[in-house]
């Protein structure tokens, strides 16, 4: 059996002695035992972030969208920004998932589960925004393709937004039903592990009577390589549909043909960030830096150099095509973005999007924790005033000067972006005391390949 | 009725290994119960080819249809109406705008229904108590399920799974969850 083996030139993936026990004890101690006071300290920040963003909601619905900063020009403010920023986060948890597992990369082992999870509890905070933005969320049940009472007319299936429904409840539900089944044999080795009998009842039921047995992983690891392949492209066209919210329409900023791969791209580009960024405190928080370890970060952030300059190449090639296209509206709609009134949120975008991720170049960088937690906020940033800069900037001077207008938002529009981080890192850090942060099953069949005491010379 | 009988073992290079070894010795080797899969193993216990795939191709092919059937109907049999110009008379006509929908459509399906699929197959429902011989079995041990149909040779059957690697023998299962 020595393929099961792999040689000393790769680097391993699982630092430390470890047996499979081990890293059963390792990964299981964050549920089994009490939290700590950093759990504590960032659950209350979140959670108080959190109840502060559903007051701005309740005040949203109860009073209307006018308590929002919109107005008759820019229609489109903070609310879809905060909605395509949440959605591109998502998608570094497909990536991870399924795109990684089809090119076969092992290191996504250590960080596949967090992601995933992360990806539903993005799209859990995006879809809060188009939402409550139709003004009357209690109809949100018209985008649906039912028969009704006014005249048996239907959803306009030759438009974007409804696209959008329809991509955006696939790519939840689909994730989900990933992510869960990854995580029915990780619930059954907590179940078999629960002492107090209603633990092992609840975990009894969630594990669904997971067994085990070479049939059930058989098809198990058949079902996970299909959805992987489903949610590849998946999870492509779900941004593609979300830049065809802007690139369909004929404004200057927003109908441009690049947008697909470009929305795509910025999307792994932030969600990567965000993987970082909790990640980071994860591993520490709970102890786990023999599983996610530098290298998993330095591999992170060549992907985050990859997808920064597809970015930062975006970026040029719009204003290129801009000068290019001899249109004036075009060329005016740029100009006005980087040197009107809206400069600032321009150039903020630029530096941390294409600017910073270029540090990563630099070897010592990389693989230093402070310098990518300082960079992939840097990015999280950057990526918000993109769509920002895209939305706002296009809309706020309109084809008459006579409706040109400036965008400001009210404290309920910041508080309901607030309140959504909150929202994401309470449901992260009740799944990080609830489920194993790590695909412990998937995990162990790599020990031998790439644990630190299994590797052998010469093979 | 033949009697079901368990070896423990710690390592699957060993399990492995032990498996084509009892076989030449006449021992049935049912399943093997791991807590991780074990690759190379489907050859070796007899595991036969899984069909989800093809089930998740033809759940897919429902759903392209469902789609383009609901756009057909929705769009231009029951009420059309003219949206920016768009030919609203013929599917085939207005078919670009309507791929997006149907991709999604088609995946929704093709996910779901092979996931329902897999569970039912596997029999793995909320409610469902699962069969653990050993309560290790979702942790570092690996149980080999033996059938030893005939009981005057049960000391004979547990010595050959012991030599052929298994820490210990389990005369009955020690039902844990």
């Amino acid at each position: 059996m020595s393929g099961l083996h792999e040689a000393v030139v790769r680097d391993p993936l699982i630092l430390g002695k470890k047996d499979y026990h081990q890293m059963t004890e390792d990964i299981c101690r964050p549920i089994e035992g009490k939290a700590n006071k950093y759990w504590w300290a960032s659950f209350i920040v979140a959670f108080v972030a959190m109840l502060w963003g559903f007051t701005c909601l309740a005040y949203t619905i109860g009073t209307g969208i006018g308590t929002w900063g919109l107005n008759k020009t820019v229609g489109w403010g903070w609310g879809i920004t905060n909605f395509v920023w949440w959605i591109g986060i998502g998608h570094a948890g497909t990536l991870i998932s399924a795109i990684l597992l089809l090119f076969r990369q092992r290191w996504r082992m250590s960080i596949n589960r967090s992601a995933e999870a992360m990806t539903i509890f993005a799209v859990i905070c995006a879809g809060i925004f188009p939402l409550f933005h139709t003004g009357r969320p209690w109809l949100d049940y018209w985008m649906l393709p039912l028969a009704n009472q006014f005249g048996s007319i239907w959803v306009n299936f030759n438009s974007p937004l409804l696209w959008d429904v329809f991509a955006i409840s696939t790519y939840f539900t689909v994730s989900l039903v990933f992510w869960y089944l990854g995580l029915l044999p990780d619930i059954a080795t907590v179940r078999d592990r629960c002492i107090t009998p209603t633990k092992r009842f609840i975990y009894g039921l969630l594990a669904f009577g997971w067994k085990g047995t070479a049939r059930d992983w058989h098809r198990f690891e058949e079902v996970s390589l299909v959805l992987s392949g489903l949610s590849a492209p998946l999870v492509l066209s779900v941004h593609t549909i979300v830049s065809f919210d802007f690139a369909t329409a004929i404004l200057p900023g927003w109908h441009t043909t690049i947008f697909p791969p470009y929305f795509v791209s910025g999307a792994i580009f932030s969600g990567f960030a965000m993987v970082l960024t909790l990640l980071i405190i994860a591993r520490k928080v709970l102890g786990l830096e023999s599983y996610i370890t530098v290298q998993h970060i330095e591999l992170m952030n060549k992907i985050i150099i990859l997808t920064g300059s597809i970015v930062g190449i975006a970026y040029l090639t719009e204003f290129f095509m801009a000068w290019y296209s001899g249109n004036k509206f075009e060329s005016y709609a740029f100009m006005n973005r980087a040197f009107g009134p809206y400069w600032w949120a321009y150039w903020t975008m630029m530096t941390c999007n294409v600017i910073t991720p270029q540090l990563f170049w630099i070897k010592k960088i990389r693989t230093s924790i402070m310098a990518t937690f300082i960079i992939s906020i840097f990015v999280n940033i950057g990526m918000w005033f993109e769509r920002f800069v895209i939305i706002v900037t296009s809309l706020h001077r309109d084809f008459l000067p006579t409706s040109w207008v400036m965008y400001h938002p009210t404290f309920v529009e910041v508080g309901l972006l607030i309140g959504t981080i909150g929202l994401f890192f309470t449901l992260f850090l009740i799944f990080s005391r609830v489920f194993p942060v790590i695909a412990l099953a998937e995990l162990k069949s790599i020990l031998k390949k790439t644990g630190n005491q299994y590797k052998k010379k010469g093979v | 009725m033949a009697k079901r009988i368990y070896g423990i073992f710690d390592d699957e290079e060993i399990l492995m290994k032990a498996i084509p070894v009892l076989r030449s010795q006449g021992v049935v080797c049912r399943e093997v119960q791991s807590p991780f899969p074990i690759h190379g193993i489907d050859p070796i216990i007899g595991t036969p080819r899984t069909r989800l795939s093809i089930t998740s191709f033809m759940y897919g092919i429902l759903g392209t249809s469902l789609a383009l059937l609901m756009v057909w109907y929705m769009m231009i049999y029951d009420w059309p109406i003219n949206i920016g110009g768009k030919p609203n008379f013929m599917l085939y006509l207005n078919l670009p705008a309507f791929i997006p929908v149907t991709f999604e459509m088609t995946v929704f399906c093709a996910a779901h229904g092979m996931a329902i699929t897999f569970l039912f197959r596997s029999k793995l429902l909320p409610g469902v108590t699962a069969p653990i011989p050993h309560p290790r079995v979702t942790d570092d041990k690996l149980v080999l399920h033996v059938d030893v149909n005939d009981e005057t040779k049960m000391d004979q059957t547990v010595n050959s799974i012991k030599n052929a690697g298994a820490t210990e023998v389990l005369l009955k299962s020690m039902q844990f969850s």
